[in-house]
């Protein structure tokens, strides 16, 4: 277990170090910063100026240099449209994004459960059917045109919910977050549920086959036969096995969720870290742009290690040492 | 679905005549209603984007014939050239079934050509893998693993922040993305088919690596990437219009269906709801109909669901 842990963890720096190469020479060939960035009627001595501070006169190996060595000491160089630091503005962009997706996540298994629930208890039913044909819906549908969609009927039509921005932030037991206002709350109820429409169709479908798996099964028949009732071995029987499995896979999405926000968030000016990501990419914010993707691959290779970490517990049939090799 | 396998079986049971494969195939295919429905739109899709020059009343992308004066016309109005905007015009003065046919020709071709080419990529990396074994398919594995770790969304987003935007480059970052799901599917049939007596046979007769595994091997591996590759390209013509949605894919002069609903986002808070809910729709239709004939294929040429 220790050793496959090393051995991902390295095989992790390599793949960032790989990432960092790409995207650094990758960024910087496209585009020129520099005319998003002085007045449009600076003249050659204030562009020149700007180029230097900036560190672009430099030979593009070079620049890559002090990167790396800026980057080995937590240093992943300064925004050139705010000019802080571009892992401080990451950061700072973070717990909203953090926010969103946890939301999502839950909004997901609030809805999915219970409608996988049905629709495994009744498969023939045609209310579970119409489950279902939403379930297939739901992974198909382009998630940036269900936002437009949320937005057109329940903020414009309806007028029921604002359509973008983050509301007031209220705190509880030292946490700031605008899940704790009502105005907090109605802002984020579009986004999370567009965020959420993928991961609804996935609760639904891994909790409706766990239920038709289950309720075939011994335990289930031997429930019946000692005579608990229907409601009883499928609150208490039934749930708890499938819940486990259902819920952790659910957990494991959270890093798709995040990946999956960049989205959201510039639909309904959400600021968090992929909106900024998007505004960086589109004026040339290159530090900003190379310390996201660096993050966000870091991130990932956490979560997936702690997926086949999870995986080899719960399913002992799974052998780390296999994957490992 | 379910009750449209136990047609199937039930159809393959009862034919006592000779059937080549391909009829049996055609036969269990449109057994379903909604498979052929969604192939009947997803040919009917693909036939307007090509003759949209014939077919469209204005090139909305030739200057001269779009009018500022038509801009944000609901659907139904007539035009100031005098033919009828049935889905209405987008802040620009484009008539939208002309755009969204248009749109069409683009998100289709660059959806196509990346799927067909990390179809062929794909392809050839699974083989090899499958067919060198070793340390070669270990490493090959390796990098399909570590690439699938990543959502294809995540990879493609990546690729055309690093590269900027333009037709080849958004094929390129599609590719890429996608790739590793081929070769996935073509090493884990190919391994199979690789320990089969006929594979065992050719070699017995002398027949060079490259025969067999091109010419016995492949043509055995070609269902299960039939119904990846669909699927693959329902999900590549979704990025792309994602990634065009968010301004980073198609520029403005390549204007895709992504880009149209970009475009008409800015209008949707004053209520201007068609400049972006009809090239949606175009968009939704495509991508579900191909989803649906994929979903059926897939039931149709498994071979554990055959008696």
């Amino acid at each position: 277990m220790t050793v496959f842990v090393i051995r991902r963890l390295l095989q992790a720096l390599l793949v960032v170090f790989l990432m960092s190469v790409i995207v650094f020479f990758g960024v910087n060939i496209v585009g020129d910063p520099v005319y998003m960035l002085v007045s449009p009627d600076a003249d050659q001595a204030d562009i020149a100026a700007t180029i230097e501070r900036l560190g672009l006169d430099r030979p593009i190996w070079e620049q890559y240099w002090l990167f790396l060595k800026g980057a080995a000491q937590g240093d992943l160089g300064n925004s050139f449209i705010f000019g802080e630091p571009a892992l401080q503005l990451i950061l700072h962009h973070m717990p909203a994004t953090m926010e969103l997706a946890f939301t999502a996540l839950m909004l997901a298994i609030i809805i999915g459960i219970p409608l996988g629930l049905y629709a495994g208890l009744y498969p023939d039913n045609a209310i579970s059917k119409g489950i279902m044909a939403g379930s297939i819906l739901g992974f198909s549908l382009p998630t940036f045109w269900v936002g437009l969609m949320l937005i057109m009927l329940f903020a414009v039509e309806l007028g029921w919910v604002p359509a973008t921005g983050r509301g007031d932030m209220g705190s509880l037991l030292g946490m700031e977050s605008s899940l704790f206002t009502r105005d907090g709350l109605s802002h984020i109820f579009l986004p999370a549920l567009n965020l959420a429409l993928l991961k609804i169709s996935l609760a639904i479908r891994l909790t409706r086959a766990g239920v038709r798996e289950a309720m075939g099964q011994d335990y289930v028949k031997y429930a019946r036969a000692k005579g608990l009732s229907t409601r009883r071995i499928i609150f208490v029987h039934v749930m708890k096995n499938i819940m486990i499995p259902v819920v952790t896979v659910m957990g494991l999405e959270f890093g798709s969720l995040i990946g999956f926000s960049v989205v959201t968030e510039t639909i309904f000016a959400w600021p968090g870290m992929g909106k900024l990501l998007i505004d960086a990419i589109l004026q040339l914010d290159r530090p900003v742009v190379v310390a996201y993707l660096m993050i966000i691959v870091l991130f990932f290779i956490v979560i997936n290690l702690i997926v086949d970490i999870v995986y080899s517990i719960l399913d002992p049939r799974v052998r780390i040492q296999d994957q490992g090799a | 679905m379910s009750d449209a396998t136990s047609e199937v079986v039930a159809v393959s049971t009862a034919p006592a005549r000779i059937e080549t494969p391909f009829q049996r195939f055609r036969a269990e295919f449109f057994e379903s209603k909604i498979a052929t429905t969604a192939l009947a739109v997803f040919l009917i899709i693909v036939t307007l984007a090509i003759l949209a020059p014939w077919i469209t009343p204005q090139n909305p992308y030739d200057l001269a014939q779009v009018s500022v004066l038509d801009g944000r016309l609901p659907p139904g109005s007539e035009a100031f050239d005098g033919y009828t905007m049935w889905l209405g015009s987008d802040g620009a003065g484009r008539d939208l079934y002309s755009a969204i046919l248009y749109g069409l020709r683009i998100s289709l071709s660059v959806g196509l050509a990346s799927g067909v080419i990390a179809l062929l990529i794909g392809m050839a990396v699974g083989l090899i893998a499958a067919y060198m074994g070793g340390r070669t398919e270990a490493f090959i594995m390796r990098v399909v693993d570590l690439q699938l770790s990543f959502p294809a969304s995540l990879v493609a987003l990546m690729l055309v922040a690093a590269l900027g935007k333009g037709v080849d480059k958004i094929i390129l970052a599609l590719v890429v993305a996608q790739w590793a799901y081929y070769a996935r599917t073509v090493r884990a049939t190919a391994l199979v088919e690789r320990n089969k007596e006929y594979v065992e046979a050719a070699q017995c007769l002398g027949i060079s690596r490259m025969r067999i595994v091109f010419r016995h091997i492949l043509p055995n591996c070609m269902a299960p990437l039939i119904v990846v590759g669909t699927v693959q390209t329902a999900s590549a013509i979704s990025l792309e219009a994602t990634l065009s949605f968010l301004g980073v894919g198609l520029p403005q002069t390549e204007p895709s269906i992504g880009v149209l609903i970009a475009n008409g986002f800015e209008y949707m808070l004053s209520g201007r709801y068609w400049i972006s809910v009809f090239p949606g729709l175009a968009l939704l239709m495509t991508v579900v109909s191909i989803n649906l004939v994929g979903d059926h294929l897939r039931d149709v040429l498994n071979p554990r669901l055959k008696k």
